[in-house]
């Protein structure tokens, strides 16, 4: 059936065409997510406080932001940096060529083997009989337990997020270095740059909008993740997602609303992660079409 | 020894070697043009002079000091490329005044600079605009600024009007050329368009195959052309295979009967050459000293020029050239007529055609 | 350029050994069941629990049912938008980013509350409403990928004049849709299909959260209480992604190779 835009029922139809997607968006994206935000400001028989947000500021709830934000941003920004040294090493660091396919195949799979395997990939390698502990004892007498490294713990869930975080990054950013055109440097070189001169007044500059992208979104890989953490500390490493899963389970009988508050917090800082990042992108990109 | 000297360069890709023997001198203050087909190794040559390739052998001696060695960032050689390759994150101005900001260029000296050196490539009062703001034609120039900016000693042009509309490309031929006059700076300049090559240097080298064919002046590329490829090259020729029967008198017998050129030449009696001669280089009428009979082919009209087409001879086919003034006829197909050259104009060329 | 080289291969052999040590550490664990020397034991022990193939079982039919709900909710949207709303463009990407900035575990607790069995919408009430719930979960994580993997296959053939070529010959939407534009675009889908696939096979918080009796879980409670079996179970789990990456990289060549013959 042709479609004529110009007649009402015509470009109603082609409104249609839509529906589904945005019903489904609604239903399954939208109003789960209302329903968490206005939750947080309601009390259970629907009127309107502020008493679940207040409820966030006990001692328990800020430690484990504070952990969750520590950890989002420690494993996003070292996820970007070694990310992108990686990428620049394997596309431009004079490697051998079948490098690059190699290392963007692996980075697909392990930027998507996060969760539980995760876990016990770790757990079997620096677990307190894993691989590397087994061989660090027996070979070279050294006790890792006792120079103080702890898998479970703060730096060994940064280790472990760090082989998703690294990987997304080397995903992310190869086709922007790829953008890197070899005459800006050669134009920079000749105009007496060195490669560090280069780096900081060209590429880094003309990369940014992606590396601030990338940035948010790994912030928000890290700090909405469960299963890692889960698997790999049990419950014994409170970050902010593991407190709002046992609010969920029931785990914890508090205030049933202040699950709503932990789940609006959640939301709310993986928001404004990506609001710094659209409006420091609208400033990054004035020089873009 | 001149300002830049290119000593006996080679430049091998693995296997494929590129640049073969080249050898050039460079005066100061000249602009020279590196003309030849697409592929045939003008911009590894210039790169190498940059210092972005180094050659498998040969030297390269810039004012008296061996480049061997020396990075692209100590040349001090200016270099504008085919795709603008101007940085998109920099207004126009801050792209002028990058290398006057890497040799550490007082601020308030840099500024001035930069002024002037927008003011030259005709584009004062952009200074703000970034470059995807600019039109082809206005980012070329801005490149061009900001590779003079930190005065290099020497200006490489890599093809740098041929990614532009035929107009500006005109119009800035002759800029860059008045501007490098203007600065007096040592050019080399890349093409694959001799018309480009022709118009703007003091002297061309004609390359093909990695090889410098003949370096000389453009009327003398264009009137001497020195190999077989240079003369097929540059503009448009006739050729008409012979066989020498005298190389004292310059006797050489031709399918439009035996030409006499009146003077010695190189080859021996019986060895096969070709006689090439441009189109304008023949007249209708008797006033030189090569006649021959032929009968018209075709014309065309080009409006200042008429082209005829003729067979001389019975089956040599030639193509002339001249001017259309009032008064003078277009000969009709068919017409008989007669041909003539000065025998000086005819160059002889070793092989057939 | 020379020192460069350097510092690549040597951060790139750092990163090697960051990234390969643990996969070598988890086979080598995998295999030490029995004392003393190396085995497939764990491996055996797992294929042995009836648990196992239950949960990965449940978990590969919801991902395929995901993939379905993904791709016909996804394919026409992306092919209509840029088709007849490019205007919509800029809503409709945003959805479907949405899932990569809202936490799994906030969306899942918004169905806990919104489709509970006191709700309007009590999906929670019965098993095959969880069900449909949960898919319907891994349907919006997956969206950004799907989305993004079939728009990238939409923009490298021209809809619009394919598909007005295709209705000049006479074809109407359904004709246009399964016959012109799918083919052209089914190694897009696949590759969104294969990404699907590997994110909700071993997905934990959802399932955990819906209770639902998927592979996720399963693998956490083994976690808990075995020794080895875990890390038999991350050799399964890994090689599960790379088979569905390396067969994205397979169609993708494959397709490559055939527009190339065309
Ligand atoms: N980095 C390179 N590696 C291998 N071959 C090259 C490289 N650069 C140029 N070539 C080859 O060298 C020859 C000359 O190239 P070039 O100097 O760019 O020619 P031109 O500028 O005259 O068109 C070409 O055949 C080209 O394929
Ligand atoms: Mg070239």
């Amino acid at each position: 059936m042709p479609l004529a835009p110009d007649r009402p029922a015509a470009r109603l139809l082609v409104w249609l065409g839509v529906v589904p997607f945005l019903l489904f968006a609604l239903l399954f994206l939208i109003l789960p997510t209302l329903q968490v935000v206005t939750g947080a400001f309601r009390t259970p028989d629907g009127s309107a406080t502020l008493q679940n947000i207040k409820g966030l500021l006990t001692p328990s709830i800020l430690r484990a932001l504070a952990l969750s934000l520590k950890l989002s941003l420690l494993t996003a920004a070292l996820g970007c940096v070694l990310g992108l040294l990686l990428a620049a090493a394997v596309t431009r660091g004079g490697l051998p060529g079948w490098l690059r396919g190699v290392t963007m195949t692996f980075s697909g799979v392990a930027s998507n083997f996060a969760g539980v395997p995760l876990a016990f990939a770790f757990i079997a390698t620096l677990g307190r009989l894993g691989l590397i502990t087994v061989i660090l004892r027996d070979w070279f007498g050294i006790n890792l337990m006792a120079t103080g490294f702890n898998l479970i713990s703060f730096p060994g869930l940064a280790l472990a997020y760090l082989y998703f975080q690294i990987p997304l990054m080397v995903l992310i950013i190869t086709p922007a270095l790829d953008g890197l055109r070899k005459d800006w440097r050669e134009a920079a070189e000749s105009l007496g740059a060195t490669g560090a001169q280069y780096w900081r007044m060209v590429a880094l500059p003309v990369l940014w909008p992606s590396l601030l992208g990338t940035f948010a979104l790994l912030f928000a890989n890290a700090f909405g993740a469960v299963a890692t953490a889960m698997a790999l500390t049990g419950s014994s490493l409170s970050i902010l997602p593991i407190i709002l899963f046992a609010q969920i389970r029931g785990d914890v009988l508090q205030d049933p609303h202040l699950g709503y508050a932990v789940a609006f917090a959640m939301i709310f800082f993986t928001g404004i992660a990506n609001l710094i990042y659209v409006t420091l992108r609208a400033r990054a990109e004035r020089w873009q079409k | 020894m001149s300002f830049i000297t290119l000593q006996n360069i080679q430049k091998s890709f693995g296997a494929t070697q590129v640049v073969r023997d080249f050898t050039l001198g460079i005066e100061k203050g000249e602009f020279v043009s590196l003309l030849g087909p697409s592929g045939c190794g003008k911009t590894t040559v210039l790169r190498m002079m940059a210092g972005f390739e180094t050659q498998t052998s040969g030297t390269i001696v810039l004012d008296g000091q061996d480049m061997g060695g020396l990075p692209a960032n100590r040349r001090r050689i200016g270099m504008v490329f085919q795709s603008y390759a101007l940085f998109p994150n920099l207004t126009v101005a801050e792209n002028v005044a990058f290398g006057l900001k890497i040799a550490g260029t007082p601020r308030a000296e840099a500024a001035r600079r930069v002024d002037e050196m927008l003011g030259m490539v005709g584009l004062s009062g952009f200074g703000a605009r970034y470059p995807f703001q600019l039109s082809g034609g206005q980012q070329q120039r801005v490149a061009l600024a900001r590779a003079i900016a930190p005065r290099p000693r020497v200006l490489l042009l890599d093809e740098p009007l041929s990614a532009l509309d035929a107009k500006i490309r005109i119009s800035l031929r002759s800029e860059i050329r008045a501007i490098q006059r203007e600065l007096g700076i040592t050019t080399l300049f890349v093409t694959h368009d001799q018309e480009e090559a022709m118009s703007m240097s003091d002297r061309v080298v004609v390359m093909s195959g990695g090889r410098a064919e003949q370096v000389g002046a453009p009327s003398e590329i264009y009137n001497r052309p020195a190999t077989r490829f240079v003369a097929e090259f540059i503009g448009s020729l006739n050729l008409v295979p012979g066989t020498v029967r005298d190389a004292a008198t310059g006797a050489i017998e031709t399918p439009a009967g035996v030409i006499a050129l009146g003077r010695t030449l190189p080859q021996a009696n019986g060895s096969a050459v070709s006689l090439a001669i441009r189109p304008e280089g023949l007249h209708i009428g008797q006033d030189g000293n090569v006649v021959l009979n032929a009968r018209v082919a075709d014309s065309e009209f080009l409006g200042s020029i008429i082209r005829l087409r003729v067979m001389a001879g019975g089956n040599t086919p030639l193509v002339i050239a001249r001017f259309n003034r009032e008064g003078h006829t277009v000969p009709e197909p068919g017409q008989e007529l007669t041909v003539s050259a000065n025998a000086s104009d005819i160059i002889v060329l070793d092989g057939v055609a | 350029m020379k020192s460069g080289r350097i510092f690549s291969a040597l951060f790139f052999g750092l990163a090697c050994l960051y990234f390969l040590l643990p996969l070598v550490g988890t086979l080598e664990f995998s295999l030490r069941a029995r004392r003393g020397e190396y085995s497939l034991d764990a491996y055996r022990n797992v294929l042995a629990d009836p648990q196992f193939h239950q949960t990965i079982g449940y978990s590969f039919i919801l991902s395929l049912a995901t993939i379905v709900l993904g791709v016909l909710i996804v394919a026409p949207t992306a092919f209509w938008v840029r088709l007849k709303l490019p205007r919509l463009r800029p809503v409709v990407e945003f959805l479907t980013l949405m899932p990569l900035v809202i936490p799994p575990i906030v969306i899942v607790f918004g169905y806990i509350r919104l489709y509970n069995t006191s709700s309007w919408l009590p999906l929670l009430g019965s098993a095959a409403g969880s069900d449909f719930l949960l898919v319907c979960g891994y349907a919006t994580l997956s969206l950004p990928y799907m989305y993004r993997a079939i728009d990238t296959g939409l923009r490298a053939i021209d809809v619009g004049t394919l598909t007005e070529a295709a209705q000049s010959l006479g074809a109407g939407w359904v004709t246009v849709l399964a016959r012109v534009i799918l083919p052209n675009i089914l190694t897009a889908i696949l590759s969104g299909a294969f990404l699907t696939f590997a994110i909700v096979i071993g997905e934990y918080v959802l399932a955990a959260l819906l209770n639902r009796p998927a592979f996720g879980p399963y693998m956490v409670w083994m976690g808990g209480n075995k020794a080895y079996e875990p890390a038999a179970l991350a050799v399964v789990a890994f090689g599960i992604t790379w088979a569905s990456m390396g067969l994205i990289q397979l169609f993708s060549r494959f397709s490559k190779h055939t527009q190339a013959r065309r």
